[in-house]
This record gives structure tokens, C-alpha cells and sequence, in this order.
């Protein structure tokens, strides 16, 4: 710069740079304005909403005290208001649905990506995404009156000859008699927790066939050249690649099958007793409480409903994010050293 | 192993003119074919000398669990007498994959065929499409009365909910992907933490906010899309997202490099080169939404008469309509939401295929 000063013969200030950017065109300052304006008011509506609802929470425990958190009953004539039954019965629902569509989905995702025949392929995605399609309330439909009648016999079986283990005991009934009425098997917790995993399966086995399918073939074919078996190649090439996804997908599940409402309330019969007997005729979930309570709800009540929802956000919000990092790390490629 | 169609090559055979084709390495031996198929008898053979005949048991299920479970073990017992234990153990995770697999697969068409057979005494009849509930029975026969006011009050929530959240939610994704800066991720943040409102406490927030004393809006169509749009919004925003993320950097660049401003070179070239995808995404998110019950159960209110009024009187959808129907327990009402429910999946194989044609296209070409 000092050697162009000495040398030129015009003058120092007009050696400055014209400045070449000329700002953004209208077009673009128009655009970015008009996104910045729709992510605004998307941030405002949804963002408001979790915030009304965490709003809900301090009126309904000032109403109702923190026994709020932790009274199983929900009887609001008698001022009786609280949501440990309904917390506990979401998590026993949630909980047999993800022990049950977790394996088939990882199944059914394997089975695609390792062992179908290539033309299969394609037709057996489109029919795990069609499930996922498939209205819960049909779902609950088929739960009601397809499955619920066979899950009852097995359920008076499990409780017959595996009830040493804690959770198939059904305190009260003897399974053995030799005129049972089934029907005491039905309405539980276990059977509603089957049908959301009909809801939570196509999730999860989506989000792990993504992931299986990404494994290196590289070293899938290390893998055969070193003379593994398809299982072998599977055991110690796609399952340790796609562990974040397994982990990943099967909380995604969980966060859905936590919410899912129309289904359970189709199934289960309502009962505020906690119980870790999951067999046991009726239960509770959160949502299952919010549709049955919101119609004749006053003012208060219905604030310690959005409360409960709250409560239910809460706990999704959680499980996704934890998910989210999962996925995320499945996705970025950090899951494939060995 | 039995899926494989298996070639001629399969046994070692004499050598002949075709002995240079190359052998399938995964292909089923005969013995492979042999052991499998003769397990697969004498394990249900078994079981039902065992469980059918000697133990008091019963019913179709266990047996078929039972069979699966004997077939198991003796399939890994016949495969052990002549191949070593990697082989074996590959033959078991197999039998098991595959068993698994099966178990969804019979899950999912089960489901759709037992609607169908269940909902075909209503769907036969051409009234159920053509009239409404409002003056028949529940008990009536039918050859009365119809579901047209469930399809129509369905079609007019979904049509206001999308008209709302495409653009809101699009125009997000837009936002989130093309834009970016500091105030995005803000948005990002908290939209993909919406994503984790059940569709029940969306359905609670409208009733609430819109029905309950200060606004007092009617129960109806509006709500019932307002709290569909509340679930649809974010779904849409994240899906668009993560579709205009996909599409190559290097398309927005050279489009870039031409002197294309950023709003010419998203129109232009992102949301063109992304569309396949977005329809997909967005009509994914439809076939959701005309399913979804926890929301309208809250909002909009039961009818059985034709409402074209979204804001006056309540209005009935295919999926409260098969909700209250089975709540009522009356046995022709049964047909009537069976029926309902068959038209419901129709509607959403409906989506379905049509998501799935759009989407081909990208796949073919790229």
C-alpha cells in the first residue's frame, strides 16, 4: 500500500476500495423480512402454548397443593386432584409398548436391510410406512375387538404360570378356577399397552432401517471376506453401527406411545388404584384422564388438566430430546468406529 | 433362506454347459430346503400331539406360539448334527428375524383386512356415502342414513387446517433452512420441542383458549382445525426443513454464482429441486391429521346432521363419528363405524399412494 502511495500520482484518498457490496436487493430483504416475520409469529403461537400451559402449573398447585404430584385420585368434587396414577399408568403403557415394538421393529428393520430379497424391499417400506399412517383410533378399533378377546386368554395364562414374577400377579382372581370370567382380564394396562405398539413399531423400525441401511459396505465386506455369516455380519458390522439409532428410535417410540390417547381409551377402563401389576383390569394414563375429564371440568379443574398436560409435555419433550441426541449421533457418522 | 428363489445351480451338479454361470452364494442347498421344511412339519406336529392333545390347553394363539418356539428348537438341533456352531447360530438369528418380521407384517395387514371385512355390511350400501344421521336412528337398518356429514365435516377440518399450517409451517422451514441466524435457532428450538405436544393437550390448549367463557367460539369446525393445525405446524416446519436440507449445497451456489438473488435462487432452484419430497412430507402429515381423534374430540363438537359452517354448530369427523359410535355400543352402530372406519382408510391408503407416486420420481432420477 505505502509503495502504490509514493509511486501514484493521484491522490491518497482515492486509493480506498470501492465497496463492491451493494447490500441485499429489495427481493431479498423482502424474503428475509417476510421468513423472519413467519418464524416470529410460528415461534410466538407454539412457544405460547408451552407456556400457557407451565402457566397452568402455579394456580393448580396453589389450588390443590403439591399433592397435585402426588395423589392417585382424581376426584375434583371431593378436591381431590392429582395425577400419580395417571403419571404411573402412562409409564406401565409406554413402558409394554416399547418392551414389545422394540424387538419387532428391530427385527422387522434387520429383516429389510439384511434378509429380504431386493424387489421385497421397497414394497415392505411403503407397508411400515403405511402403518404409521394408519389412524390410532383404527388401531384402537382392532385392539378392542381383535386382539383384546385372545389377550385376555393369555393373559389368564401369564398370570396362571408366570405370576413369581411381580408385575403378571393378578392379586384377587385365581386363574386356575375352573369358570374364570375372562372378561377381568381385559381394560388392562398390558393389552393397551399391545396397541401402541402397533403405533410405536413403524417409528422406531423407520428410524432404525435408515440407520441400518447406512452401514459401510466396506466394512460389511470385511466382514464376509473374513468368512462371517449374514449374522455374523449383522452382530458385529450393522448392530454396533446402528446402535445410536436402535437407542434413538426406541425413544422416539417411547415419546409417542407416552402421548397417544385415542387407542388407550378405547381399551382401558378407568382406576386410580397404582399398581405394578399390569395385567390388572383398568388404569390410567394422562391423556386417557384428560379426555375423560375436560368435558364437565370447571374453571380450576380444567387448569389442573392443562397442568396434568403440562406434566405430559414435559415428560415427551424430555424423551424426544434425549432421542434427538441420539439420532443425531447416528447420523453424524461418530458411531462408526468400532 | 426359503425366500431366496433358488437355482438350478443350487446342487453340485454333473459338469454341463451352464457350469460357468456363477454360483449363488446365499442360495438355499437342498439340505438347507430339506431340514427347514421338515422342522417346520415335525415341530407342529409335535405341538400338536403335545399341547393339543395331551395338555389342557388350547386356542389357536398358543399354538402357533408353541409351534413357533418348537420349531426353533428343533431347527437349531437338525442344523447342529451336521454344521458347525456359526452356521447354527446364523440359522437361528435367521429363523428368528425373519419370524419377527412376519409378526409386524401380519400385524399391519390384519388390521387393514379386519376393517374392511368388518366395515363391508355398511360400505355395500350407497346411502351411507350420500345421506346423514340426522333423521335416522341408530337402531335403524342399513339401508338408512349415512356418514356423509362425518366425510364432509372431515374434509372441510383438514382443508382449514392446511390451509394454515402449510404456509405457517413451509414458510418455517424455509426460514430455519435458508435463512438462519441467531433468531432461528431460537425458532428451531422451540418448534422441534413442539413437536413433542401430544395431540390431546393441543386439543386441551383450543378448548380452553377458544371455547371456554372469554372467546366462547362454538364448538366446531374452526376449533377442530385450529388445534389440527397446532400439531400440523411444527410437523410440517421440521419435515420442510429437513427436506431443503438435503438439497445439494452446490445447486444453491451455482444458482448463486449467476447473480441470482437469495429469494429467486430459493424459489427457483431449492423448493423446485425439493418438491417431490415436500409434497410427500406435507401429505404424510394429512394422512396423520384425518386420523387424528384426541384433537377434534375436545373441539369440535358431535352432530349428526350435515354442517358446511365451520364456526356455527358442531361437526361431526370420521374419526369422532367411529369414537362416539363406539362408545354408544349399539350393535348397528357397530357396522356404522366399522363401515366409517373402512371409508377412513380408504381415505388414507388414499394419501398414501399418492405420496408414495410423488416421491418416486426423485428416487428414479437421482
Amino acid at each position: 500500500m505505502s509503495v502504490a502511495v509514493t509511486d501514484s500520482t493521484t491522490p491518497v484518498d482515492d486509493d480506498v476500495p470501492r465497496s463492491i457490496d451493494r447490500g441485499l436487493p429489495a427481493s431479498d430483504r423482502a424474503f428475509f423480512a417476510g421468513a423472519r416475520v413467519v418464524g416470529a409469529l410460528v415461534l410466538v403461537l407454539t412457544g405460547s402454548i408451552g407456556l400457557f400451559l407451565f402457566l397452568q402449573l402455579v394456580p393448580t398447585v396453589h389450588a390443590y397443593g403439591f399433592s397435585f404430584f402426588t395423589q392417585a385420585a382424581w376426584y375434583p368434587t371431593y378436591r381431590q386432584v392429582g395425577v400419580l396414577s395417571a403419571v404411573v399408568g402412562t409409564f406401565e403403557v409406554a413402558a409394554v409398548a416399547v418392551v414389545i415394538s422394540v424387538p419387532l421393529a428391530l427385527l422387522t428393520a434387520l429383516y429389510i436391510t439384511e434378509y429380504a430379497p431386493r424387489w421385497l424391499r421397497g414394497p415392505l417400506v411403503s407397508l411400515v410406512d403405511l402403518m404409521a399412517a394408519i389412524p390410532s383410533i383404527i388401531y384402537g378399533l382392532w385392539g378392542f375387538f381383535l386382539l383384546m378377546p385372545r389377550a385376555e386368554e393369555l393373559a389368564r395364562w401369564l398370570s396362571a404360570y408366570m405370576s413369581w414374577i411381580p408385575i403378571f400377579k393378578y392379586p384377587g382372581t385365581d386363574p386356575h378356577a375352573a369358570v374364570t370370567l375372562t372378561s377381568v382380564f381385559g381394560s388392562s394396562a398390558a393389552i393397551a399397552g399391545v396397541v401402541v405398539s402397533m403405533m410405536v413399531t413403524p417409528i422406531a423400525c423407520a428410524l432404525m432401517r435408515g440407520v441400518f441401511d447406512q452401514a459401510p459396505i466396506g466394512e460389511r465386506e470385511g466382514a464376509l471376506a473374513l468368512g462371517a455369516t449374514r449374522w455374523g455380519v449383522i452382530r458385529s458390522v450393522v448392530l454396533p453401527f446402528g446402535r445410536s439409532g436402535i437407542i434413538g428410535g426406541t425413544m422416539l417410540g417411547l415419546g409417542r406411545a407416552l402421548g397417544e390417547t385415542i387407542a388407550v381409551s378405547l381399551i382401558l377402563s378407568q382406576s386410580f388404584t397404582i399398581t405394578i401389576h399390569i395385567l390388572q383390569r383398568g388404569s390410567n394414563t394422562i391423556s386417557y384422564l384428560i379426555a375423560d375429564e375436560y368435558s364437565n371440568a370447571t374453571v380450576g379443574q380444567l387448569r389442573a388438566l392443562l397442568a396434568a398436560g403440562f406434566v405430559l409435555f414435559g415428560i415427551t419433550l424430555i424423551v424426544n430430546m434425549i432421542a434427538a441426541v441420539f439420532i443425531t449421533r447416528s447420523r453424524s457418522g461418530a458411531a462408526t468406529e468400532i | 433362506m426359503t425366500m431366496t428363489p433358488v437355482a438350478a445351480s443350487a446342487q453340485p451338479a454333473p459338469v454341463e454347459a451352464d457350469e460357468d454361470r456363477p454360483r449363488k452364494v446365499n442360495a438355499a442347498t437342498a439340505d438347507d430346503r430339506f431340514s427347514f421344511a421338515a422342522c417346520f412339519i415335525g415341530s407342529g406336529a409335535l405341538v400338536w400331539v403335545v399341547y393339543d392333545r395331551l395338555l389342557p390347553f388350547s386356542g389357536a394363539f398358543g399354538f402357533i406360539v408353541c409351534w413357533y418356539f418348537a420349531f426353533l428348537a428343533i431347527y437349531v438341533a437338525v442344523t447342529a448334527m451336521s454344521q458347525p456352531r456359526p452356521i447354527v447360530v446364523d440359522k437361528l438369528a435367521g429363523a428368528v428375524v425373519q419370524g419377527g418380521a412376519l409378526v409386524v407384517f401380519f400385524a399391519v395387514l390384519s388390521t387393514i383386512v379386519y376393517t374392511f371385512v368388518e366395515g363391508r355390511h355398511a360400505i355395500i350400501h350407497l346411502n351411507f356415502f350420500t345421506q346423514t344421521m340426522k333423521v335416522t336412528a341408530p337402531t335403524a337398518p342399513l339401508n338408512q342414513g349415512g356418514i356423509l356429514h362425518a366425510i364432509v365435516g372431515t374434509l372441510i377440518e383438514i382443508g382449514i387446517a392446511v390451509i394454515v399450517s402449510f404456509p405457517l409451517g413451509v414458510g418455517t422451514g424455509v426460514y430455519m433452512a435458508e435463512v438462519g441466524g441467531g433468531f432461528a435457532r431460537i425458532v428451531r428450538t422451540v418448534v422441534e420441542a413442539m413437536t413433542a405436544l401430544p395431540d390431546i393437550v393441543a386439543g386441551l390448549f383450543i378448548y380452553t383458549v377458544l371455547i371456554v367463557p372469554p372467546i366462547s367460539l362454538q364448538t366446531g369446525g374452526l376449533a377442530a382445525a385450529c388445534a389440527l393445525a397446532i400439531t400440523m405446524v411444527p410437523i410440517i416446519a421440521r419435515t420442510t426443513e429437513v427436506q431443503l436440507r438435503i438439497v445439494p449445497g452446490g445447486l444453491r451456489e451455482a444458482s448463486l454464482a449467476l447473480g441470482t438473488s437469495r429469494w429467486r435462487t430459493v424459489r427457483m432452484v431449492v423448493l423446485p429441486t425439493a418438491r417431490a419430497g415436500l409434497a410427500t412430507a406435507v401429505i404424510l402429515g394429512i394422512a396423520r391429521a384425518i386420523g387424528e381423534t384426541a384433537a377434534v374430540l375436545l373441539t369440535s363438537g358431535e352432530s349428526n346432521f350435515l354442517n358446511l359452517n365451520p364456526i356455527n354448530n358442531p361437526m361431526n369427523s370420521l374419526p369422532l363419528y367411529i369414537y362416539h359410535g363406539f362408545s354408544s355400543g349399539e350393535t348397528l352402530a357397530k357396522e356404522r363405524y366399522w363401515g366409517a372406519a373402512s371409508v377412513l382408510l380408504v381415505l388414507v391408503l388414499v394419501l398414501f399412494v399418492t405420496a408414495r407416486i410423488l416421491a418416486r420420481p426423485r428416487s428414479g432420477r437421482s
